[in-house]
């Protein structure tokens, strides 16, 4: 079999595992649907001041939890997963058998991108059903699509080259979830960046890859909304390809890492 | 049987150093087509370290390998499509079942074995929708040899295959590894159990500290068959013993050792029945692998 054949099929046993799997399929899947479902019904009737404009919370929220979905699935679940597949010495079994490594990497990482474009798809559908939410279309939509895809790559070889630090599968959620829970927090995914946060915040903030790619996503899918100014129509939420090279920068530094530092043994 | 045929693993001056610490310290040995063979020795002799440089998990400090005509160190996807590794911990996903875990492996190899036999090969073919997750520890061992076979490799790997078996687990597992010697295939095992390589293995070679210090086949292995066998009993309280060199063995018994026991055996029970005598516990045998294990090795037994 082709190698990309071998990855196709190794994608397929992959998902299986995965839903079969309470623990991924629900803090991958359910939880940042679960958010959703909170952050919108608790305050989706208020309003972000953001970009000169005051925007529903409840348009901010779904935005935000797709690309929460998208980072639960592609580095958290990922970094987590390979470590305790890891311990149980399933990695290094694999790496006994034909199967190139890579081919085996790439499943796990493409069956994420399957999981987070699945999130995506169904936190804009809630937000079109229940929040007059749109689907990006046009130029929009190949923006939000290359940004899903840059963004997803990238979270994902920064998960690989993360588990390479992490020394066991007992240490993997605390380590993990340190590394990407104060960016959650600063980058405008849980709590809004608005034009009230904080310069020094806010710089922090743009040093990481996280706060881009909620950007990113966000102008992407906010394309069509205009402001009125002095008679002067504008797109306050102008998507900036500049988020997508940071995004890819640190990917590119995620997969450096990953290749010189991946083990497919435990640390003892 | 050694000595003949193709050469399916050959090793010269193999070491392995993990900082100032020589896990490996120069092994010579070969393993031919068709051929059981066993390293023996007690933990930490270096049995695992050996085994995973030979399926190319680890790369040698210095010395020759050879493994399917393949310097196991490059770890040619080539070499890894005709073996078989079964290593000392298993490592499965517990959510798919055994279909599709022996289904998933086999699919990566050119020509595999089907995926049901190999299930009824090592008995498992009640559980095959059963996932992972639920067999047993011995059920799971089972499985980790399905997923080595699965493949239809030349050359398997067993590292401790029955370490932590009940003894009908490993004499079930024993007999699966028969049957594929039964198949023609060649079989590298490391066991730290006597009766495992005894009863499995062509050949057998003691490992302690890093080398390999006695070779043979497990019947003649350091001259056993020529040795001198042993009597053992339990010399009666109220009567003493005619002088045909006992010496007390622990226990309240005595053994002699004898070059023609036959003789010495028939004196002892002329003896005893002639002054009405019982021997308790009487017992005749030959040195035991064991006991060329234990003569070779110290007795030690290091940690891992």
């Amino acid at each position: 079999m082709s190698a990309s054949g071998l990855t196709l099929r190794q994608v397929r046993f992959t998902n299986k595992a995965f839903w079969r799997n309470p623990a991924s399929a629900f803090f991958t899947f359910a939880f940042p649907l679960m958010f959703l479902v909170i952050f919108t019904a608790l305050l989706g009737n208020g309003e972000v001041p953001i970009r000169g404009m005051d925007l529903k919370q409840s348009t901010y929220y779904v935005v935000a939890m797709a690309t929460f979905g998208v980072i639960s699935a592609c580095y958290t679940n990922i970094a987590i997963s390979v470590c305790f597949n890891r311990d149980a010495g399933i990695l290094k079994r694999i790496r006994g058998t034909p199967l190139p490594g890579r081919s085996y990497l790439s499943a796990r990482v493409i069956h994420s991108m399957i999981v987070g474009a699945l999130l995506v798809i169904i936190t804009l559908a809630f937000g079109w059903a229940f929040y007059d939410g749109t689907w990006p279309t046009g130029l929009a939509l190949i923006q939000f699509v290359t940004t899903f895809l840059v963004g997803s790559l990238s979270f994902a070889a920064l998960a690989l080259a993360l588990t390479a630090a992490i020394p066991n599968a007992d240490a993997a959620p605390p380590i993990v979830n340190a590394s990407i829970l104060p960016l959650l927090f600063i980058s405008g995914i849980f709590i809004p960046i608005t034009d009230e946060t904080p310069d020094w915040l806010r710089i922090i903030g743009d040093l990481f890859p996280v706060k881009h790619f909620a950007e990113a996503m966000r102008d992407a899918y906010l394309s069509d909304v205009t402001l009125t100014r002095g008679g002067v129509t504008i797109h306050p939420f102008d998507f900036q390809w500049s988020d997508v090279l940071v995004i890819a920068a640190w990917g590119i530094l995620g997969l450096i890492l990953a290749a010189r530092f991946f083990s497919w043994e435990p640390r003892r | 049987m050694s000595g003949s045929g193709e050469r399916v693993i050959e090793v010269r001056g193999l070491r392995k150093a993990y900082g100032d610490v020589e896990a490996v310290a120069g092994i010579d040995l070969h393993v031919d087509r068709g051929e059981v063979f066993a390293l023996l020795g007690p933990n930490g002799a270096g049995k695992t370290t050996t085994t995973e440089i030979l399926e190319g998990y680890r790369q040698r400090t210095a010395g020759e390998a050879m493994v399917l005509g393949e310097d196991p160190a490059h770890g040619s996807r080539a070499m890894k499509e005709r073996i078989g590794i079964v290593l000392q911990s298993t490592g499965i996903d517990p959510f798919l079942t055994v279909h599709e875990t022996i289904e998933l492996y086999a699919g990566y190899y050119p020509s595999p074995r089907d995926v049901d036999e190999v299930i009824d090969l090592v008995g498992l073919a009640e559980k095959r929708r059963t996932r992972v997750l639920k067999l047993s520890g011995g059920q799971q061992r089972r499985l980790d040899v399905a997923v080595a076979l699965a493949g239809d490799p030349e050359l398997l790997f067993l590292d401790e295959p029955t370490t932590g078996f009940d003894p009908n687990a490993r004499r079930n597992a024993w007999e699966i590894v028969k049957n594929l010697t039964a198949l023609g295939k060649t079989v590298f095992l490391t066991t730290h159990f006597m009766d495992e390589a005894q009863y499995l293995a062509d050949r057998v070679a003691i490992i302690a500290k890093g080398r390999i210090v006695v070779e043979g086949a497990p019947d003649t292995i350091a001259g056993r068959d020529t040795m001198r066998s042993r009597i053992r009993f339990r010399p009666p309280a109220d009567v003493d013993l005619p002088p045909l060199g006992q010496v007390p063995a622990g226990n309240g018994t005595v053994e002699i050792r004898a070059e023609d026991p036959g003789r010495v055996l028939h004196e002892l029970t002329g003896w005893a029945l002639d002054h009405g005598a019982s021997l308790e516990s009487l017992e005749v045998s030959r040195p035991s692998l064991e006991d060329v294990y234990v003569e070779y090795t110290g007795g030690e037994e290091g940690t891992d």
